[in-house]
């Protein structure tokens, strides 16, 4: 049943998928079962996507059934089982000035799948806010995300910030977003730039060791 | 010294567009841009001001035209009239003063304004929709139009039935509907008046009509990036009859461009980038109605300018599918070499310095990716210059190095 799941959901059967979650709950099975089928499909749907064989619109249907799923076994829920060690800590923002969500979610999606603990602050994220989390976090990575051209100078004045906190060595920051480039991420001052959610994700991997 | 009477330099620079559009040879390389905010900043001014303040706004533009000296140019279009915005109680926009800062760009948030269960009702009866549902979704002073009975039942006696007309929200929306009508048209006349300032001194027009693609016109304002996306593979069918629909929309917005000087119809692309969905996707969902709008455009002596936002390397095989020298790519972060490759000499490009460079570059960075890119076009027509990507900042040093280069350098080869 467990293995019907996970393909149901990987290859975007919605109807079948949730259909067979609540069979599988009706027949007494654990929900932490139902949860884990959930994220072994997530993970085969990130690895089809870094395939290009899924893209956005794959994306955004899994995390719905995701949380459909949960919602769905919510109330039989006793305890949350320990996750595994993160790969490691990733905070993640849309900077200032900026409300465009999508790229950032789909960046924050995969890596999620790839077993990094992601704090994502959300869009229009000032600089105290990032300089904050990261004293909070305590994250190995931080993402900047930027739709617009103005986001080149907000970028660089969140690193800029998180330079005169004194966090700057503390972690590697990557930039991404549609009219970002090379260029810009050296503008920014930042480490790396992403041209795709799989490339922030290989960019973490390799700055965090594979922890 | 040139002494060029403006009539004279307007036909000169509707002439060299013109033929550059058509891939024809002009006397040397256009340079136009939609440059969005910039005029304003260098004018040493808030994007907020220029919304508020249309003279001011006029002024910016004309500092801008008179330095710069771009083949065409777009006017004070892009400082959207915010007095109105504010009358009509725009809820899904965010602008200077309205949820954002002084000079931050205005911003639209994505959303579901319809909803799964009314795309029949939408396929149905287009303005019916817009008018009794969207509207109040949209706009927070014309929330009476939720009463607002179909207009398709006036017909015979159907007149009857529309008293909700005569009910206090309804007059209420109608009494802000004329403000807002008169603060716009007001905003128009600022537009009109710089259009005839800059015909005066030699400059035409750099756009007639704006439009969305079909697959954008549902995806940007009526259901909303990650729906309509989900919705290829949820709803095909039905996302399939909207998109009849909505390629009419996209074939009504574009004629407007019929008969200008520069019969250029903006169509902007937001949702069909590699990221956003395969190959596949593209070719059924996409491609092929946008693709018969844009023919239609072209059928009536349009010239269309796609705008094709972020990169589109990977699909450009199946964009080459179009009439040539009779249409318009802009590209933004797609390479360069590799576009002109495909479509080189068949279809005009346009772009596309980096955005970065102009920021972040120097003058001499600039002239080298000029150089770079005109001498790839090996002396074949067809290339429009611009910045990658609709301009909001630069080092106006940079920008100037964009301008003079591409002439100097192009009229000389």
């Amino acid at each position: 049943m467990k293995a019907d799941l996970v393909k149901a959901i990987a290859d975007m059967q919605e109807e079948e998928a949730l259909k067979l979650a609540q069979e599988m709950l009706d027949a007494g099975e654990d929900p932490q079962v139902i949860l884990e089928a959930g994220r072994e499909a997530m993970t085969i749907i990130g690895q089809r996507y870094e395939e290009k064989e899924y893209f956005l619109p794959e994306l955004i249907i899994g995390g719905d059934l995701l949380q459909q799923l949960a919602a769905l076994v919510k109330p039989r829920l006793k305890a949350t089982a320990a996750q595994g060690k993160p790969a490691g800590t990733v905070v993640l923002g849309t900077v200032a000035g900026d409300i465009h969500d999508i790229g950032k979610d789909v960046v924050s999606f995969m890596l999620d799948v790839n077993n990094f603990e992601v704090h994502d602050l959300g869009v229009d994220v000032s600089v105290e806010k990032f300089v904050e989390a990261i004293r909070d976090f305590k994250p190995e990575v931080v993402g900047l995300s930027g739709f617009l051209t103005m986001a080149y100078d907000q970028m660089r004045r969140t690193v800029d910030a998180i330079k005169e906190a004194g966090l700057r060595d503390r972690v590697k920051i990557m930039i991404g977003g549609s009219v970002m480039d090379d260029a810009a991420a050296t503008y920014v001052g930042a480490d790396a730039y992403g041209p795709d959610a799989s490339a922030a994700v290989k960019l973490a991997k390799s700055w965090t060791g594979g922890k | 010294m040139s002494e060029k009477s403006p009539e004279e330099l307007y036909k000169e620079r509707q002439a060299r567009i013109l033929a550059a559009a058509a891939c024809r040879q002009p006397d040397q390389i256009p340079v136009l841009g939609p440059f969005q905010k910039y005029p304003y900043q260098f004018a040493g001014m808030t994007l907020r001001q220029a919304m508020n303040d249309y003279p001011a706004a006029r002024a910016a533009c004309h500092k801008f035209l008179d330095y710069f000296q771009p083949d065409a140019d777009f006017g004070p279009i892009f400082a959207y009239p915010a007095p109105a915005m504010e009358t009509i109680g725009w809820k899904t926009f965010k602008w200077p003063g309205h949820g954002l800062g002084d000079d931050v760009m205005y911003q639209y948030l994505d959303g579901e304004y319809m909803t799964a269960d009314e795309y029949d009702e939408f396929i149905f009866d287009p303005s019916g929709f817009m008018f009794s549902k969207w509207t109040p979704r949209q706009f927070s002073a014309l929330q009476g139009f939720g009463q607002l009975p179909p207009w398709r039942r006036f017909m015979w006696t159907g007149w009857m039935n529309i008293g909700a007309i005569g009910g206090p929200e309804m007059q209420e929306s109608f009494r802000l509907l004329t403000k807002f009508a008169g603060e716009l048209n007001e905003w128009w006349a600022h537009q009109a008046k710089y259009w005839g300032e800059m015909t005066e001194k030699g400059y035409p027009l750099a756009f007639a009509a704006w439009d969305w693609p079909p697959f954008d016109i549902l995806g940007d304002t009526l259901r909303g990036t990650r729906n309509v996306l989900a919705d290829m593979r949820r709803r095909p069918g039905k996302l399939h009859d909207a998109l009849e629909v909505t390629t009419k929309i996209f074939e009504e917005y574009g004629s407007g461009a019929v008969g200008a000087p520069l019969p250029f119809t903006w169509t902007w692309v937001h949702k069909s980038t590699r990221e956003f969905m395969s190959d596949a996707q593209f070719k059924e969902f996409y491609w092929p109605y946008l693709r018969k709008g844009l023919v239609t455009l072209i059928d009536k002596g349009i010239t269309p300018i796609v705008y094709w936002e972020a990169d589109w390397e990977s699909r450009l095989e199946h964009i080459a599918d179009i009439p040539y020298g009779k249409i318009v790519y802009h590209l933004s972060n797609t390479n360069f070499e590799r576009a002109w490759d495909v479509l080189g000499g068949k279809v005009c490009l346009m772009g596309n310095v980096p955005n970065t460079m102009l920021l972040g570059g120097t003058p001499d960075d600039v002239k080298a990716y000029c150089k770079r890119i005109i001498d790839y076009t090996k002396g074949k027509p067809g290339l429009i210059m611009d910045a990658a990507i609709m301009l909001d900042e630069a080092k106006p040093e940079n920008l100037k190095a964009m301008f003079d280069f591409t002439r100097e350098y192009s009229a000389s080869r």
